[in-house]
């Protein structure tokens, strides 16, 4: 095959005239990565308290996590869908899951953290255990929640475009038709898109837990 | 409907015909770990030196992390289709480079901070002892600081081999190839197959590494995790 047309590697006549196509990946992968977390994020909380409790719990639970992370993208969807038989709902189950271990990880990691002077002084103080976990461990495992929550999301934006498999990856759909096509604008068009948005996430989580930890900000960065 | 995918997968699985061959079972694990090892030896060809030197200098700390969490957010098939607009090209190579690229951030960041972690009074009493810096760095700091380079080792090796499957996507070989000739077909028995299969390979990998590295771990360092 021999290639006479010119094959940019970025080119703005592409992206005006797919325009539609753009935003409509864009807006899937988007909205993907923000329903995974927000769902994995409300079931970590949970499972990462139920476990902090109890030692032997949480080590299985650290252990389950880590064999599970390990299980392939690619292998998980193609588990799923003949099961779901729904792209979307494949795609975001597995999102979930992947985003659930690396968070029920960090929460509990967190929440080991912190100083034992600090949760016995709440104890003399005659906190009981609701009061302590919301007012005390919480707010103290909040740097590794919020570090869990940036981590997660990061991934997660990169592990959408594995959605190709069952035609529902966001912006790696653009990726896929791109490579199939050799367009070479399409692939780096998508790619560039795909680590804005996860750096536009990153630094949003970033900033909101500055906001929310006004405490941390003379300290040092993590 | 579960339960036939289920047994079609298991009927797939059974039939020995799948189990023999080029296109066979075995020949794409064997496929699959000889890419894997390419690429786990490619990245630490590159990044246990790089590693060492940086963390011995007590420099690229920061630098290591930015790498690691930029790598993170590249997703790996982006990778893959560039390499294939490249003259890198198509199937089992342009994979292996890329399952380097991710494999390294890991490796990377482990030796340094392993080489950084080194007691300084360790470091002291090997130079006090008369030896040059090169034979410290040889016989004291890299043992010392060889239980985290394995970590880093044994973390990159998982992930590659989850990434390999993503071959099949760009033409390439390896177990992925029985998930994506599944789904191309719409035989979703051979899919389930297939993603078990892979499943069953990395969990083995990650119990063999674990247990390789509790070996090789001298014993007054066991423990210490």
């Amino acid at each position: 095959m021999v290639v006479s047309v010119p094959n940019p590697w970025l080119s703005w006549d592409y992206v005006r005239d797919n325009w539609g196509d753009i935003t409509t990946a864009l807006d899937q992968h988007v909205s993907l990565t923000a329903q995974a977390i927000g769902i994995a994020a409300l079931v970590a909380l949970p499972l990462a308290v139920l476990a902090y409790g109890r030692p032997r719990l949480a080590g299985a639970v650290l252990g389950l996590t880590g064999a599970l992370y390990t299980i392939p993208s690619l292998a998980l969807f193609a588990v799923l869908y003949p099961m779901l038989r729904d792209r979307r709902a494949t795609v975001l189950v597995g999102l979930v899951m992947y985003a659930l271990l690396v968070l029920v990880r960090n929460i509990l990691v967190g929440l080991q953290g912190v100083d034992p002077a600090v949760t016995d002084a709440a104890r003399g103080l005659g906190y009981g255990p609701a009061r302590l976990l919301l007012t005390v461990q919480l707010p103290n495992a909040l740097p590794a929640v919020i570090t869990g929550l940036r981590l997660a999301t990061v991934t997660t934006v990169a592990l959408v475009t594995v959605g190709i498999v069952v035609g529902y990856g966001g912006l790696g759909q653009l990726m896929y038709r791109g490579f199939n096509s050799q367009y070479r604008a399409e692939i780096t068009t998508a790619t560039l898109l795909t680590l804005a948005v996860a750096l536009t996430a990153d630094v949003a989580l970033w900033l909101a837990g500055r906001l929310v930890m006004p405490w941390a900000r003379t300290g040092v960065r993590s | 409907m579960n339960d036939s995918v289920l047994e079609q997968a298991l009927i797939w699985l059974n039939d020995p015909l799948n189990w023999s061959g080029r296109g066979g079972i075995p020949a794409l694990t064997l496929e699959h770990l000889g890419m894997s090892v390419a690429a786990v030896a490619l990245a630490a060809a590159i990044a246990l030196p790089v590693g060492v030197w940086l963390g011995h200098r007590g420099r690229g700390a920061t630098a290591t992390v930015v790498v690691a969490n930029t790598s993170r957010a590249l997703p790996t098939l982006a990778l893959l289709f560039i390499f294939a607009a490249t003259g890198i090209g198509f199937g089992n190579r342009p994979t292996v480079i890329a399952a380097a690229v991710f494999a390294i951030p890991p490796i990377l960041s482990n030796a340094v901070t392993g080489m950084a972690g080194v007691d300084p009074a360790a470091r002291d009493a090997a130079r006090g002892m008369g030896m040059s810096g090169a034979r410290s760095l040889a016989l004291v700091e890299v043992p010392l600081a060889l239980p985290l380079i394995g970590a880093g080792l044994r973390t990159s090796a998982v992930q590659v081999i989850a990434t390999i499957p993503l071959a099949a996507l760009v033409g390439g070989g390896g177990l992925g190839t029985i998930i994506v000739t599944g789904f191309a077909n719409r035989r979703f028995g051979e899919v389930v197959a297939g993603g078990l299969l892979v499943v069953v390979l990395s969990l083995a990998a990650e119990g063999a590494l674990a247990f390789g590295q509790r070996a090789l771990t001298p014993k007054a360092l066991r423990g210490r995790r």
